[in-house]
């Protein structure tokens, strides 16, 4: 082997951790690119009636973005109903059931592989399965493709939180004579409890974005969101895609920006909020 | 999710039945004469998908050997940043590259590319790279799509660092190697099985991704012809034909879902292989 110099070694070393910093700096960098960029084109459209005007059709004034923003509200607090019991059971039954290896098994392997799965699937499968039998598009649909990503994603991390409970915990309940079901309940999902909270916000921050599966089940509407069940439903991300690919003019480009500016405000509060939530429990333990 | 397979499979099979394996193969897409084939949209996800990669990997794993070895609150703090990066919504990063990338890519870096550094003049490469740019296409595409799998590439390899025994890396230091050293003989060595999980997490993440792709590729159903030419991907292609379409085009869309699910499901199995070996390991050490 060709022997080194010292100072070769040393110089490599410092580029490669000049690098390293480079890296960083880019990331961060840019991720607040990002973020002003998008302060900087939707402030311009926030104006009180942008938030209380449902949105309408070019040409007539005073648009806004309510019925989107209720019809998101909708949609994504549907698919947390739909998804969390038993999202929360199946964290539950890999966590404190660890005798059903093989069910376990399966259980965690798919859903890893469908936390991977393309969002647009997932769209693709909730049109077949719901929106063509039903007849038509419908915000319901949308949940319940959301709902089919929030699951994974809280199931996992149920897991994880029930794993972080100590053991002696479990053993004292179940010594003090408790049942198996109400240990679980009472003792170990209680204590347990914020990070549960934790992992369901999560996913609700994870979907609240996605827009992909709402192209194919909740499609757009201009109106407000009262038939939630049996019709399009009006909301924010295919809002922002309609208003900024499909519309020539400044001023949609304008509302898109907008509620661009509204859904990151959304996720990034949910996940900032999360993170703290999360963060102080770590210190309390 | 067998439901998936099947549905899908249902769906497409008009397609399948017109065409056979041919449609995988076949480049044109046609709706007005209803002919219809897979070739352009797989093309455009491979190569978005290889160009994220090449970008994203390097500065994954230079930026986690960074967190992982900063001062604990700067380390802790910039990696909250990096992992915010990965909850921005993917269609705010398309309206980013829609209205700031892409013109900042037709303004300046697609001209340097082509005038300046006259790539396109060169022999082989010059056939890739092309002559012709305006913002829009795969090298777009591919640059969006690497800046949202960094974080989760990333958050990944900080995880396989830490899992390295501090004894391993204390008695490298130890006979005198520098950082960068430790980092590839020892670090490298030890966690490449979970790095290649984490490639396979990045690489599914982008072949799904549908909103930012769709907004700065340009969805031209054509074979892409060069890296600055528009192309298309699959989820885009699906996002973007899907509502007009109807009969043999709508079959063929699922067809196309069909096939993105087996590439991310395949590339899924592969990550979980790899993460699963790493974790194993982990549990020994305990």
């Amino acid at each position: 082997m060709k022997k080194k110099t010292i100072f070769f070694r040393k110089s490599t070393d410092r580029l490669v951790r000049f690098a390293s910093g480079l890296a960083v700096a880019v990331a961060v960098a840019v991720m607040f690119w990002i973020i002003i960029t998008v302060f900087r084109y939707g402030s311009s459209a926030l104006k009180p009636g942008f938030f209380l005007n449902p949105s309408k059709p070019y040409g007539i004034p005073d648009g806004g973005i309510a019925n989107a923003f209720l019809g998101t509200i909708f949609i994504t607090f549907g698919a947390a109903v739909l998804a969390t019991p038993p999202a929360l059971l199946g964290g539950i039954c890999l966590s404190e059931y660890k005798e059903f290896r093989r069910l376990n098994a399966v259980l965690r392997f798919a859903a890893n592989v469908m936390m991977g799965m393309p969002s647009v699937i997932v769209g693709l499968f909730v049109y077949t399965s719901v929106v063509v039998p039903t007849g038509n598009f419908s915000g319901f649909a949308g949940s319940i493709a959301l709902a089919i990503i929030m699951f994974p994603v809280i199931m996992r991390t149920t897991e994880d939180m029930l794993g972080m409970v100590p053991y002696a915990l479990r053993e004292s309940a179940l010594a003090l004579g408790l049942t198996r079901t109400r240990t679980t309940i009472q003792i170990v999902c209680r204590s347990a409890r914020k990070g549960l909270l934790t992992g369901i916000l999560l996913a609700l921050s994870r979907v609240s974005g996605e827009t992909a599966p709402l192209l194919f089940t909740a499609l757009f509407a201009d109106r407000w969101p009262w038939n939630y069940f049996t019709q399009p439903t009006a909301n924010l991300p295919v809002l922002i895609t309609e208003y900024s690919t499909n519309s020539p003019f400044a001023e949609m480009h304008r509302a898109g920006w907008g509620a661009a500016l509204v859904v990151t405000v959304l996720v990034l509060a949910i996940n900032v909020a999360t993170r703290i939530l999360f963060r102080e429990k770590k210190h309390g333990n | 999710m067998l439901g998936f397979f099947i549905q899908l499979t249902v769906s497409s099979s008009e397609i399948w039945q017109t065409y056979g394996l041919g449609f995988l193969a076949s480049r044109d897409w046609d709706p007005v004469n209803d002919h219809y084939g897979a070739l352009p949209s797989i093309v455009g996800t491979l190569v978005t998908t290889a160009i994220s990669l090449l970008i994203a990997l390097p500065l994954a794993f230079s930026a986690a050997l960074y967190l992982v070895d900063a001062r604990p609150l700067v380390g802790e703090i910039l990696g909250h940043a990096i992992d915010l990066l990965a909850a921005i919504p993917s269609i705010i990063y398309g309206m980013w590259g829609l209205f700031v990338l892409a013109p900042l890519m037709q303004d300046y870096v697609e001209p340097f590319l082509v005038e300046t550094l006259k790539l396109n003049t060169l022999p082989v490469v010059g056939k890739y790279v092309g002559s012709d740019y305006n913002g829009f296409g795969l090298l777009t595409a591919g640059i969006i799509l690497s800046i949202m799998i960094l974080p989760y590439i990333c958050a990944i390899l900080r995880d396989v660092f830490l899992m390295t025994p501090p004894m391993l890396r204390e008695s490298a230091y130890g006979i005198g190697c520098t950082k960068w050293e430790t980092a590839k003989d020892i670090i490298l060595r030890y966690g490449i099985r979970g790095i290649l999980g984490a490639v396979f997490i990045g690489l599914g993440r982008a072949l799904g991704e549908t909103m930012a792709v769709l907004f700065v590729i340009g969805n031209i159903m054509d074979m892409p012809e060069n890296l600055l030419s528009g192309a298309t991907t699959i989820a885009s292609t699906l996002a973007n034909n899907f509502p007009e379409a109807d009969g043999l085009q709508r079959s063929a869309l699922f067809a196309l879902g069909l096939v993105l699910l087996v590439m991310s499901f395949s590339i899924q199995i592969l990550a979980q292989y790899y993460l699963h070996a790493t974790s194993a390991k982990r549990g020994e050490e305990r």
